[in-house]
C-alpha cells in the first residue's frame, strides 16, 4: 500500500492545523460535557453551570452504573462475540461464493439478500417475536444471537463480496489447477487473505450488535438483557438526574471505544483493501 | 393470624404445590423503583416460596414498556400481572379484547367495594365487571405556588380561570413576564385537561368521554379559547423544559403558578427538600374546586397466565391496607383506599387524602383514565394543530375526527 | 445444461443456501406479512386490536389513502418531508465533513493517528448514547447556548430541538405539480445526455416525455388537489440539532472511507499532475475527487439507509412526542404500540421500505450490471 511521501511543508500547513483543531473541539466538546456531568453531584447539575468543572468530584454515579451494568455485561459480551463471529464467518463464505462461483442468478440473489439490510426493525417486531418464541429461544441470549446473525448477513456478505472480487481470478484458477476444490480454495487462498476484511466486518458488526436496543428490550428477559437495556433503565424514571445516564453512557461505550482505539488503524487499512469500492 | 404463621402455612402450601413464580411487569424505574421494591419485599415475606421477577422496561414515558407488553401478549406470553393506568387505558385496550379476568369476585371477597370510593370503582368498571386493582392515586388538577412569593406580590391562588387570567395580568404588571410555568409537550396536555375541567365542569367533562358531548359543541370549543389565553401568560421556552424545571421556576420565584400532578409535591419535598405548606403551597386548579381529577397505577389479571394463584395473591397484597401504606409513602401518592394510616404520609398527602374522600372524582385524560389509547396517542396531533394554528375550531374539529375514528364512548 | 459442472459448484450453492433461506424468511417473509397487515383494518376496532384471535378484515389501500389524504394524518406527511430533508442535509454534511477531515489528515500532520481516533470514535457509540448526550447539549437554556457566555458574549437563543420555526415551506396540494416538474427535469437531462451519446431515439423519447409531463403539470397537475384545504409543510429548524448530532456520529465513517481512498491514489499520479503544472486545488478537483466517486456512492448508500430508518437517535434526543422532530420510523412505533393501530403502523412501515427501495434499487442494478462485467 502506498504511503504519501513527505511533501515540502506548505505555506498552508498552519491552516491545516487550525482546521484540525476546530474539528477536534467539535468532536471532543460533548465528551468533556459527559465526563464533567457524570462527575457532578445531582444538585450541582444546573443549566447555568453546564460547562463548569464539578465543585466536588462524585464517583458514586460510576459505581452505581457499574453495579447495575455488571450482570448485563456478560450478556452483551456473549451476544456480541458470538453473533459477530457467526455473521462474519457466514458472510465470508457467502462473499466467496458470490464473487468466485458464478451460478445462474447469483447476482440477483445477492441483490435480494442486500435488500435485507434496509428493513426497519419496528415493522417486523411482532412476527419476529412470534418466531423466536416458537423456536423456544425467547428470553435467552441465543434468541438475540439468531436475530443479529441473520440481520448481519447482508452487510457482511456485501463487504466480503466486494473484498473478494478484488482477489485476482488467476490466483483462484492456479489453485484449482493444483487440485484444490471449493473448500480448498477457500482454505488456502481466500481465508488467509481475508484479515483486513474480517477487521472491518468484525468492528462494524460488534458495534452494531453491542449498541442495538429494540430487539434487546423486546426479546430478552431480565436475566438475558444486554447492556443497552440497563442503560435505558438508568435514564428512565420521572426525575432524571443527569449524572447517572452520563456515567452509564460512558461505561456502556467503553468496550466499543476500546475496540476503535486499538483497531482503528486496521479499520482504515481494511477499508482501503477494497472492501468499500462501489 | 400473624404474618409469620401465615407465611409458614403459605410456604408449606407452595412447597407442596412445587416452587412457584411470579412475574411483575412495569415501567417504574429510577426514583419510582423503591416503592415497587418495598412491595415485592413484603410479598416475599408473605409468600416466601414464590420467586418474583421484577421486569421493568423504561424509556419514552412508557412507550417501550407498551411495545414490549403488546408484543408479548400478541405472541402468547403474558406477564402474570402488569402495571397499567386504571380506567380506559386498561379497559379500552385489554378488556374489550377479552384479555383480562374479571376481578369483581376478588373485590367482593376482599371487601374492597366499601373501601374504595364509588367514583373510583365506576372508573374501574365496565360491563358489570371490575378489571384492575388500583395501588395508588395521583391527583392531576393541582395548582402549585410559592407562598412567600405570593404574599410578596400580594395575590392569592385564583379560584376560576377568569380570575387566574386577571391575577396573571396583575403579576405581569409587577414585572413577572410569565406567571405560569409550563414545560414540554405532555405537560401542556396536562394543563389542557385542568383548563377543560375548569371550563366544562365535571358533568360535561364526563360527557365528553361517553360521547354525549361532542368536541365541536360550543361549550367544548370554548375550552380551546381559554386554553389559548392561558398559554399566553406561560413562558415561551416551555417546550425545552422538563416538568421539574418548570416547577423550579415557581420555587425560584421566576413564575407564580404551575399546574402539575402531585408528583410535583414529591419532587419538591424530597429532592428540593422543601416543607409542604411553607416552601411550597397548593390549591385545586382554577375552576376545579371540589373535583379530584385522578390517575391511578393499577394491576390486573391477564387471562392465560401460568401462575394464577401467586398473581392473585399479589393483587390481594396491592389492595390491602398494609400494601398500599407500604407503597404510597415511598411513591409520593395516596392510597386508593379510604382507610389508610395517615400518620405515614406527609402534610401534602394528608390534604390530598382528605380531598380524595370528600371530592367528586373524575378521571384524567392524559394519564389514561377516561380515554382509550388510540385517542390519547393521537391527542398530541390535536394539540399540535392548535399550537400551529391557534384556531380553536380547527382543534375541536380534529379532536372530534379522532373521537369518531376511535369510537369514543361506544 | 452447463451447470452444475462439478461438485464444487454444488458446494457453492449449498453453502449459500442457508443464508438465502434465512433471508427469505426473516426479510421477505416478514415484509410480505407486514404488507398484508397494512392492507387490513387491524387496530381500528379496539375490541379486535389486541384480542387473542382478532377478527381482521381486508380493506385494500384504505390505510395508505388515509395517510396521504386524511385530515388527521398531517403528521405523517410532515414526517415524510422531515425525513427527506434530514437525509439530504445529513448525507451532504457527512460527506463534506468526512472529505474535509480526510484531506486534512492526508497531509500527514503531527499526531495523525490520535486525530484519526478522535474523529472516528463517535461511530463506536450507540445512537441512544449520542442522542442522550446531545439532548443535554442542546437544551435551550444550557449546553451549546451557554458556550458564548464563556467568552463574554450573550447566550445563544436558538430553541434547538424545541424550535417551531419552519423554512422552505410549500403546500402539500402543490406536490403533484412539483414532483412532475422534477421528473420532467430529470427526463430532460436523460434526453440531453442521450443525444450526446448519439442515441437519438432514446433522446427524443425522453424529451417528448418531459414535454408531456410538463404540460400536464401546468394544466391538470395544478388542478389536482389531494387535500380539501391547503396544508403547509417545510423544513423544521428543530432538525438542525439532530442533523448536527448525526453528523458528529457518522462523519468519522466517511472520513475513514475517504482517507482509505486517498491513500489508494498512487503517488505517481499526483507527481505526474504536479509535473504537468497543476496547483494543489486543481490536483484535487480534476484528479483525486473523480477517483473518489465510487466511495461517495458507497457512502451515500450506507448513510442513506441509516438516515431513512433513523429511530434511536431521535427517540433519545427528542422523545416520541416532539412533533417538530418526528420521523416515520418513530410514528410507526407509536402508532402501532401506543395507539394499537397495527395496520396503519404496518402501512407506515411499508412506505418507509418503499422510500429506501427508491434509494437502493438504482444502486443495486448498477452493481448488477457492473458485476456481470467483472
Amino acid at each position: 500500500m502506498s504511503e504519501s511521501i513527505i511533501r515540502r511543508p506548505g505555506r498552508w500547513q498552519w491552516l491545516t492545523y487550525l482546521l484540525l483543531a476546530v474539528g477536534t473541539v467539535f468532536f471532543l466538546l460533548p465528551v468533556y460535557l459527559v465526563i464533567v456531568t457524570a462527575l457532578k453531584q445531582p444538585a450541582a447539575i444546573t443549566l447555568d453551570a453546564t460547562w463548569r468543572l464539578p465543585p466536588v468530584w462524585n464517583w458514586a454515579s460510576f459505581a452505581q452504573a457499574w453495579t447495575s451494568f455488571l450482570p448485563k455485561l456478560r450478556n452483551s459480551l456473549l451476544l456480541g462475540v458470538t453473533a459477530t463471529l457467526l455473521s462474519s464467518l457466514l458472510g465470508s463464505l457467502n462473499g466467496y461464493v458470490l464473487s468466485k462461483w458464478k451460478f445462474p442468478g447469483a447476482n440477483l440473489l445477492f441483490m435480494l439478500m442486500l435488500f435485507g439490510m434496509f428493513i426497519p426493525y419496528q415493522s417486523i417486531l411482532i412476527p419476529m417475536f412470534r418466531f423466536i418464541k416458537s423456536i423456544g429461544l425467547y428470553g435467552t441470549v441465543w434468541g438475540l444471537v439468531v436475530v443479529h446473525t441473520v440481520y448481519g448477513l447482508p452487510i457482511t456478505t456485501l463487504i466480503f463480496r466486494n473484498y473478494y472480487v478484488e482477489v485476482p481470478d488467476a490466483l483462484v484458477e492456479a489453485t484449482s489447477i493444483d487440485g484444490a476444490g471449493f473448500f480448498g480454495i477457500y482454505r488456502y487462498v481466500m481465508f488467509p487473505l481475508s484479515m483486513p476484511g474480517f477487521v472491518v466486518v468484525i468492528i462494524w458488526q460488534f458495534t452494531q450488535i453491542w449498541n442495538e436496543f429494540l430487539f434487546a428490550v423486546t426479546l430478552s428477559k431480565p436475566a438475558s438483557q444486554p447492556i443497552t437495556v440497563a442503560l435505558a433503565q438508568l435514564a428512565g424514571g420521572e426525575a432524571v438526574k443527569w449524572n447517572l445516564p452520563m456515567a452509564g453512557a460512558l461505561l456502556a461505550a467503553l468496550p466499543t471505544l476500546l475496540v476503535y482505539i486499538a483497531f482503528g488503524r486496521y479499520f482504515i487499512r481494511g477499508l482501503l483493501a477494497g472492501s468499500i469500492k462501489g | 393470624m400473624s404474618d409469620r404463621f401465615a407465611g409458614t402455612l403459605a410456604l408449606f402450601a407452595t412447597v407442596a404445590a412445587g416452587a412457584q413464580k411470579l412475574e411483575i411487569f412495569s415501567w417504574w424505574a429510577g426514583d419510582e423503583g423503591p416503592a415497587l421494591e418495598a412491595l415485592i419485599t413484603q410479598y416475599g415475606k408473605l409468600y416466601p416460596a414464590v420467586e418474583v421477577t421484577n421486569s421493568t422496561v423504561t424509556g419514552g414515558s412508557g412507550v417501550n414498556a407498551r411495545a414490549v407488553l403488546k408484543t408479548r401478549m400478541l405472541g402468547g406470553d403474558p406477564p402474570d400481572s402488569f402495571q397499567v393506568h386504571a380506567g380506559q387505558e386498561l379497559i379500552g385496550t385489554w378488556v374489550v379484547a377479552e384479555r383480562m379476568e374479571d376481578l369483581a369476585p376478588l373485590f367482593k371477597s376482599e371487601g374492597w367495594t366499601t373501601k374504595f370510593p364509588a367514583g373510583l370503582i365506576s372508573l374501574l368498571s365496565y360491563k358489570g365487571g371490575i378489571w384492575s386493582v388500583p395501588v395508588n392515586i395521583h391527583r392531576s388538577n393541582v395548582l402549585w405556588y410559592n407562598p412567600a412569593k405570593l404574599k410578596e406580590w400580594g395575590v392569592t391562588p385564583p379560584k376560576t380561570w377568569d380570575e387566574f387570567l386577571a391575577t396573571c395580568r396583575t403579576l405581569q404588571g409587577k414585572g413577572l413576564d410569565a406567571p405560569l410555568a409550563l414545560g414540554e409537550n405532555w405537560t401542556q396536555q396536562h394543563l389542557w385537561e385542568s383548563v377543560a375541567l375548569g371550563v366544562l365542569g365535571p358533568d360535561n367533562w364526563n360527557a365528553l368521554w361517553t360521547g354525549k358531548l361532542k368536541f365541536t359543541d360550543p361549550k367544548a370549543v370554548k375550552v380551546w379559547d381559554t386554553f389559548g389565553k392561558v398559554l399566553e401568560v406561560a413562558n415561551q421556552d416551555a417546550a425545552g423544559l422538563s416538568w421539574q424545571q418548570a416547577t423550579d421556576l415557581v420555587v425560584q420565584g421566576q413564575a407564580a403558578f404551575n399546574i402539575m400532578g402531585d408528583w410535583a409535591a414529591g419532587y419538591m419535598a424530597t429532592t428540593l427538600m422543601l416543607q409542604p405548606g411553607e416552601g411550597f403551597g397548593w390549591a385545586p386548579a382554577p375552576g376545579n374546586g371540589g373535583t379530584f381529577m385522578m390517575l391511578s397505577d393499577s394491576f390486573g389479571l391477564p387471562k392465560g397466565i401460568k401462575n394464577r394463584t401467586p398473581a392473585l395473591n399479589w393483587l390481594k397484597l396491592l389492595g390491602s391496607r398494609d400494601g398500599q401504606d407500604i407503597f404510597n409513602p415511598l411513591k409520593g401518592s395516596i392510597a386508593a383506599r379510604t382507610d389508610s394510616d395517615m400518620s405515614k404520609y406527609n402534610a401534602y398527602l394528608q390534604s390530598a387524602a382528605k380531598d380524595w374522600k370528600a371530592n367528586k372524582i373524575v378521571g384524567s385524560l392524559v394519564h389514561g383514565a377516561v380515554a382509550p389509547e388510540a385517542f390519547m396517542s393521537q391527542f398530541g396531533t390535536v394539540m399540535e394543530i392548535y399550537l400551529a394554528s391557534k384556531n380553536p375550531q380547527a382543534a375541536a374539529n380534529a379532536a372530534q375526527a379522532i373521537a369518531n375514528q376511535v369510537g369514543l364512548g361506544r | 445444461m452447463r451447470w452444475p459442472r462439478n461438485k464444487d459448484q454444488l458446494f457453492a450453492l449449498l453453502v449459500i443456501l442457508p443464508s438465502l433461506v434465512l433471508v427469505a424468511i426473516f426479510v421477505y417473509g416478514f415484509i410480505a406479512q407486514n404488507l398484508y397487515t397494512s392492507l387490513t383494518d387491524w387496530g381500528r376496532d379496539p375490541a379486535q386490536a389486541l384480542s387473542a384471535n382478532p377478527v381482521i378484515r381486508f380493506i385494500g389501500l384504505d390505510n395508505y389513502r388515509e395517510l396521504f389524504t386524511g385530515l388527521i394524518d398531517s403528521r405523517f406527511r410532515q414526517d415524510l418531508v422531515n425525513t427527506i430533508f434530514f437525509t439530504l442535509f445529513f448525507i451532504a454534511g457527512c460527506l463534506g465533513l468526512g472529505l474535509a477531515l480526510a484531506i486534512l489528515l492526508d497531509r500527514k500532520p503531527k499526531g495523525e493517528s490520535a486525530l484519526r481516533t478522535i474523529f472516528l470514535f463517535p461511530m463506536s457509540l450507540s445512537f441512544i448514547v449520542t442522542g442522550t448526550i446531545w439532548r443535554w447539549l442542546l437544551q435551550p437554556q444550557g449546553g451549546v447556548n451557554r458556550l458564548p457566555t464563556l467568552v463574554g458574549l450573550p447566550p445563544g437563543r436558538f430553541a434547538w430541538l424545541t424550535s417551531r420555526q419552519q423554512i422552505l415551506r410549500f403546500d402539500w396540494n402543490r406536490l403533484p405539480f412539483y414532483t412532475a416538474l422534477v421528473v420532467a427535469a430529470a427526463l430532460v437531462w436523460v434526453g440531453v445526455s442521450a443525444f450526446r451519446a448519439r442515441a437519438r431515439v432514446r433522446g427524443w423519447v425522453a424529451l417528448s416525455s418531459a414535454a408531456i409531463l410538463a404540460a400536464w403539470a401546468f394544466t391538470l397537475g395544478l388542478r389536482w388537489q389531494p387535500l380539501p384545504f391547503p396544508e403547509l409543510h417545510g423544513f423544521n429548524l428543530a432538525f438542525v440539532g439532530i442533523i448536527l448530532a448525526a453528523i458528529w456520529q457518522m462523519s468519522g465513517y466517511t472520513m475513514a472511507l475517504y482517507l482509505a481512498g486517498l491513500r489508494g491514489v498512487p503517488d505517481e499520479l499526483r507527481e505526474a499532475a504536479r509535473v504537468d503544472g497543476a496547483t494543489e486545488l486543481q490536483l484535487y478537483r480534476r484528479v483525486i475527487l473523480p477517483l473518489l466517486a465510487p466511495i461517495t456512492l458507497s457512502a451515500v448508500i450506507i448513510l442513506g439507509h441509516i438516515s431513512l430508518k433513523i429511530f434511536d437517535l431521535i427517540f433519545a434526543m427528542a422523545g416520541p412526542d416532539n412533533a417538530p422532530t418526528d420521523v416515520p420510523a418513530l410514528l410507526m412505533y407509536i402508532t402501532a404500540f401506543r395507539g394499537n393501530q397495527f395496520a396503519k403502523g404496518a402501512a407506515i412501515g411499508f412506505l418507509l421500505l418503499l422510500l429506501v427501495a427508491v434509494l437502493i434499487i438504482p444502486y443495486l442494478t448498477t452493481q448488477l450490471s457492473r458485476g456481470d462485467r467483472k
